[in-house]
């Protein structure tokens, strides 16, 4: 998959991996991806959650050992 | 700005004590319909930390002025970072010291009553969870039954008491919580017991507890007398303590009772699960306390914060007790039952030995409510 940029928050515990996210998709431009890897399993339902109320799209999320991988479109 | 954390403790005692609270849980939505902390005098509402980063101005005008506020998230870094905002506007709040991860965690030890030896019956309320466990203490030393994993709070306990822990007893091989039996039991130097019938697949030693037998705690003549009473599990075990105190494990609640499936047999325990209700249980002396493996609602505890009732009260209260048909009450156990808790498979697999998580992963896995029972 594809992506525009990339944001690393593996090691960052909640809220810090949505606070950073937020940030990093305010320099995105409309329709570009933005990959974050993390590594708070929390993220996983918060990301989907925070993606929804905020207009922007959650294409897709894997796993790799404890690294959690998510794509986003922003809206 | 520095905001005051409340501790899980804290909040026990004020849900028991019915303090009017009104609770923020900043979690995601899903985790809260899931699970969350009630209280009959609590106030709460969801909105999620990331919902409010852009500022708490919309959310001042819900706030109440005239009772405490907690703010609440999962491990509590969103919860300390939406307090202090909330601080900054004016509004004075705590946070939740270590979350919905702590509140899991917290045993609250409440007594029960005395044995006629000299001793006393503890119950420990794990409130976020809704799990309930037992120290019986007599002339130095003690047992305890049903043992949540955080071994520690009875270790602790058991010295403040100047009794040692000589004897741990699961009543089943647990599906919903990890057992700190065999923790326990190897910390304390105790014999571990567990039904032979649910260890059949376990990694470990144990000791066999089979129907009719006596374990003595202390000097003084107070008999834990194991009585098989399968359905939640096929090796379900049932305690009469110093004949006052019926610990039924998940056989029997306040408001409900067992359910057959979580080992996947509903269909063939079912029967043993009406026959233990119906028959053994009937037939016991209706002035037995009954002390429950689980509660879970508030309603089903005392004002003192204890989890208990008379079985004889139990025996006209509880709806799972009034089926008279046994094909009505076949489909109420196994149909439409209510979601199983999370990953109750892999705490299987803990509890028998078969899989070692971190402390880490074990908190994982026992997130949410027990779901051991069918109303």
């Amino acid at each position: 998959m594809t992506s525009d940029q990339l944001l690393d928050v593996k090691g960052l515990a909640c809220p810090i991996p949505i606070i950073r996210t937020k940030k990093k998709m305010n320099d995105l431009a409309e329709g570009q991806v933005l990959e974050i890897h993390a590594t708070d399993k929390g993220a996983k339902a918060d990301l989907a959650a925070w993606a929804k109320s905020s207009g922007h799209e959650l294409i897709t999320q894997t796993e790799e050992g404890h690294v959690l991988k998510f794509w986003t479109i922003k809206g | 700005m520095t905001v005051k954390a409340m501790t899980a403790e804290q909040l026990t005692k004020k849900i028991v004590g019915k303090e009017p609270l009104f609770l923020l849980d900043v979690r995601n939505q899903a985790d809260v319909q899931d699970w969350k902390i009630e209280g009959e005098a609590i106030v709460d509402m969801n909105v999620p930390y990331f919902d409010l980063l852009d500022g708490v101005e919309g959310l001042l005008q819900h706030i109440p002025s005239d009772r405490e506020v907690l703010v609440v998230c999962a491990k509590e870094g969103s919860s300390i970072l939406v307090a202090e905002m909330l601080s900054e506007a004016g509004v004075p709040v705590r946070y939740l010291q270590g979350g919905m991860k702590a509140w899991s965690e917290h045993l609250e030890p409440v007594k029960i009553g005395d044995l006629s030896g000299g001793g006393e019956l503890y119950q420990f309320v794990r409130m976020g969870k809704g799990c309930l466990s037992y120290m019986i203490m007599s002339n130095g030393e003690a047992a305890v039954v049903d043992a949540a994993r955080m071994t520690e709070v009875y270790i602790d306990f058991a010295k403040k008491h100047n009794v040692s822990v000589t004897h741990v007893m699961d009543t089943h091989l647990h599906a919903d919580h990890i057992s700190g039996g065999k923790k326990l039991a190897e910390q304390t130097g105790a014999a571990y017991w567990l039904p032979p019938k649910d260890a059949e697949e376990v990694t470990f030693e144990y000791e066999r507890l089979e129907e009719g037998q006596r374990i003595t705690i202390g000097t003084a003549s107070i008999d834990i007398q194991p009585i098989y009473s399968p359905g939640h599990t096929i090796g379900s075990t049932s305690f009469i303590v110093d004949n006052q105190y019926l610990l039924s494990g998940d056989i029997l609640f306040i408001d409900s009772i067992g359910r057959p499936d979580l080992a996947g047999m509903a269909e063939d325990w079912v029967d043993d699960l009406r026959e233990t209700l119906y028959e053994r249980y009937m037939a016991f002396s209706k002035e037995y306390i009954v002390l429950p493996a689980h509660f879970m609602t508030k309603e089903e505890m005392n004002e003192d914060g204890s989890v208990w009732k008379e079985l004889g009260l139990l025996l006209k209260e509880n709806h799972g007790l009034h089926i008279q048909d046994q094909h009505v009450f076949r489909k109420m156990v196994t149909e439409g039952l209510p979601a199983q808790p999370h990953a109750f498979q892999e705490i299987r697999q803990v509890n028998m030995g078969k899989l070692n998580p971190g402390v880490e992963e074990q908190r994982e896995m026992e997130i949410g409510p027990n779901r051991c029972a069918i109303r």
